[in-house]
């Protein structure tokens, strides 16, 4: 029962999302709103109810399944990869390289760099 | 055999979304078995092992991709949910992100700025058009996130779906090499550059190596999931690509 009214509690949060996002015309997708709500949720209340963290658990376990019906998409677009292979292969290695490079070495720099003025 | 009776189940089962679900269950338990025998080798990543089955069926049966999502959009249906799930592992962190918080937003800011302009320079380079350019930018999103961006920007959501897992499977292949060659040797950093990048796929590896490491993966994947949707679209417009506009 209790997985069962922590996916009701997810449910609701994306509903509100959707909501939220309809009425303001976001470009934002309503679950990531909806993300954002229950994360505000959970601070003011100072604690993660059993209910949703068993669902998001749950849920987040076997994410890569999810992944599965949306990737076998992939046989609709057959024609457009084969004919566009080598801008999407290259411009999806290069970017990965160096959006984890920046990602990593920004992150050490800008670590060193408050943890030295911290220090004194 | 008794042909009409064959001809009544494969009529039912054509109609029926029972079978699009349950091969779309079977693929993946296979390809996890497949996955383990293999000592969990990234190469042979489950998901894109259950998408190699599951279009070699749909092919050699002439079932369309339309009839399989009629039943396999009840698992494509959980994204939501689970995007909405990342809240509660983004909570029990908070303490951690409050200390690194300059750091990491510089990192994922850095690094998402970054990688949409090379992805964006390198398509257009190399000719690509403007649709298949528009949903490579979303990639390194995860997949429910990307999926709706790539909607709202003009891209191909499908299409989109495809280049994230490819682009999570590349980050948890070449990952943990790359950021070890360029002397990172702080976990929470790793694991920062892993979710960021390579999302859900790059934070399983990243489990892999430490917890400390899974921890911030994940993190960073919930919160630059946030970021992309929220700034690409202004992004795209900035580097002055028509259709970008929400």
């Amino acid at each position: 029962m209790r997985l069962i009214g922590g996916l009701c509690v997810l449910l609701c949060y994306q509903l509100a999302g959707e909501l939220v996002a309809i009425f303001f015309e976001l470009a934002i997708p309503g679950p990531v709103i909806g993300m954002l709500l229950l994360l505000a949720t959970l601070m003011v209340l100072g604690r993660a109810p059993a209910g949703p963290d068993a669902a998001a658990g749950a849920l987040l376990a076997h994410l890569s399944l999810l992944f599965v019906p949306a990737g076998v998409g992939v046989m609709v677009h057959l024609d457009l990869v084969a004919a566009e292979w080598l801008p999407i292969t290259a411009a999806l290695v290069a970017s990965t390289v160096a959006g984890m490079a920046l990602t990593a070495l920004v992150m050490k720099w800008v670590m060193r760099l408050t943890s030295r003025r911290a220090r004194p | 055999m008794n042909e009409a009776g064959l001809e009544r189940i494969w009529v039912f089962l054509a109609a029926s979304p029972l079978a699009g679900l349950t091969v779309t269950l079977a693929a993946y338990v296979i390809a996890w078995r497949i996955h383990a025998a293999a000592r969990m080798n990234p190469l042979l990543h489950p998901v894109a092992l259950s998408v190699a089955m599951l279009i070699g069926l749909l092919m050699a049966t002439g079932v369309s991709y339309r009839d399989y999502f009629d039943g396999a959009q009840f698992v494509h249906f959980l994204l939501g949910p689970a995007t909405v799930g990342l809240a509660l592992p983004l909570y029990r962190q908070l303490d951690r992100v409050r200390r690194v918080i300059v750091p990491l937003a510089a990192g994922l800011a850095a690094g998402i700025v970054g990688g949409l302009a090379v992805a964006v320079a390198v398509g257009l380079a190399l000719g690509g058009s403007l649709e298949t350019v528009l949903s490579l930018a979303p990639k390194s999103a995860t997949a429910p996130v990307a999926m709706g961006v790539a909607e709202r920007i003009g891209g191909l959501p499908s299409l989109t779906a495809v280049l994230v897992v490819a682009t999570g499977i590349l980050g948890a292949v070449i990952g943990v090499p790359l950021l070890r060659s360029l002397g990172i040797r702080d976990d929470a950093v790793a694991g920062v550059a892993m979710g960021s990048t390579a999302h859900g796929i790059g934070t399983a590896r990243a489990f892999q190596v430490s917890e400390e490491m899974g921890a911030f993966s994940g993190l960073a994947m919930a919160i630059s999931a946030f970021l992309i949707a929220l700034v690409l679209p202004t992004l795209l417009a900035a580097f002055g690509l028509p259709g970008a506009a929400p």
